[in-house]
């Protein structure tokens, strides 16, 4: 007989699990924020072409589901010669994904800053960059770190569609036990309470922000 | 290294990814009219002013939303049976799928709720409307009037997320996807392909909610 009770150690592999569900939100948050910022900018730079690439871009990845885009990223790459890794997918799909929501979520709160400021910036003479650095960006900031933090959940959560393509985080180790175990509801109880304790503070952090950020605003 | 690109092997099958998205169309149309349901109910607990209604209401949103899908399904397919709730895969992803999206709706029709004025359900109650009437004309349909683009989106969030119940073997678009993979092994034809069926459908939905839009309520401002 193969099969095992599910026990501490069981729990204890699944927190030790868990280790690659941060690692893998923290780089999609690391690089989905430099590349999100990116088509933020692009997204506002009078440029049209530059506008349309980065809006297409976000569209496309907003319109599909995350599942489809892990798929091709896995195979894709694997066409194009390189030989990667369910890490290296779920790293490069995830940071994609993560860079468009991100870019949205910022476009958002840079175009809430009253035109005005933009009208009066430009007309005391500061050039584009100037103009985004030092009077937008200070304000767009402030109010971007709300949603920002919220999103940071769903690409936590967004993490656990990797263990489809196979890398091991904490989903894929809940099944691998799973199957030797054969406690479902005992192994996806677990893991929901894990990332929940994750999430729920990301959650609690944000409408937290999100309070105050309203409360400042309206004195 | 050259790879030969087959795409008339996904042509070839497009009858079943034609029947596949039209599960995963009528899925996600099923989960929303429910979901929409859950979320009208959530939000009245919330809003009662009933403590232990309110608490209870909180507790699954904040549950549902601070976990994966992928999870919720597993445990609904795979854990519930223990407690001898057996569904088909099909049930279990519309379960799923309802929860997921009660708990989101719950909380965008609270804060549409919110967002009516005190004064009008006074107004509407000194009328001499009951408070169910006041609830139906005066509450419930401005706020979903306020909060409709925001369900909107999450429609369309719920129509990608269905993708997840593949897992489960439930038989829609992305199902089949696999189901061809691991017949042709064209797998990046696929899941191209079924790619952009995905992006044509949220494409076409957007649209058509905001036709529906400017339909129900007018014209913005």
């Amino acid at each position: 007989m193969l099969l095992r009770d599910f026990g501490h150690g069981d729990i204890l592999l699944l927190i030790y699990a868990t280790r690659w569900t941060i690692a893998l939100s923290l780089i999609a948050f690391a690089g989905g924020g430099l590349f999100g910022f990116a088509f933020t900018i692009l997204r506002i730079l009078p440029i049209r072409l530059l506008n349309y690439l980065s809006s297409a871009y976000i569209q496309i990845i907003q319109g599909t589901p995350l599942l489809l885009q892990l798929f091709v990223v896995f195979f894709g790459l694997a066409i194009l010669g390189w030989d990667v890794s369910a890490w290296t997918a779920a790293a490069v799909a995830l940071i994609a994904y993560t860079s468009a929501f991100l870019a949205e979520i910022w476009r958002g709160c840079i175009q809430a800053i009253p035109k005005p400021q933009w009208e009066a910036s430009s007309s005391l003479g500061l050039g584009i960059f100037q103009l985004l650095w030092y009077v937008i960006m200070p304000q767009a900031i402030k109010i971007s770190i709300p949603p920002t933090v919220g999103f940071l959940v769903q690409v936590i959560k967004g993490t656990a569609l990797t263990s489809v393509i196979g890398f091991v985080e904490l989903t894929r180790t809940a099944q691998l036990i799973n199957n030797v175990t054969l406690e479902p509801f005992a192994v996806y109880s677990v893991i929901a309470v894990i990332y929940f304790s994750l999430c729920f503070p990301l959650t609690s952090l944000s409408r937290r922000l999100e309070r105050r950020l309203n409360v400042s605003s309206a004195n | 290294m050259e790879y030969e690109f087959h795409f008339e092997v996904v042509f070839r099958n497009s009858g079943m990814l034609l029947e596949g998205a039209w599960l995963t169309i009528q899925l996600s149309f099923a989960a929303t009219v429910l979901g929409l349901l859950v979320g009208i109910l959530g939000a009245l607990c919330k809003t009662s002013g009933i403590k232990p209604l309110d608490w209870i209401a909180s507790a699954y949103v904040e549950i549902i939303r601070n976990t994966p899908f992928l999870v919720q399904i597993f445990f609904i397919f795979f854990g519930l049976p223990s407690l001898g709730i057996r569904m088909s895969p099909l049930q279990a992803a519309l379960v799923a799928l309802t929860a997921n999206l009660g708990a989101y709706a719950t909380e965008i029709i609270r804060a549409g709720i919110e967002a009516i004025h005190r004064g009008q359900i006074e107004a509407g109650l000194s009328l001499g409307l009951s408070r169910l009437q006041v609830f139906r004309y005066v509450v419930l349909f401005p706020a979903l009037k306020t909060v409709y683009p925001a369900l909107s989106s999450q429609f369309i969030l719920l129509m990608l997320g269905t993708s997840v119940v593949s897992q489960i073997s439930a038989e829609e678009l992305t199902h089949i996807a696999n189901f061809l993979h691991s017949r042709t092994f064209r797998n990046f034809e696929i899941y191209f392909v079924v790619l952009l069926m995905y992006l044509a459908m949220s494409t076409m939905f957007r649209a058509l909610f905001h036709v529906t839009y400017l339909y129900a309520f007018g014209r913005k401002r």
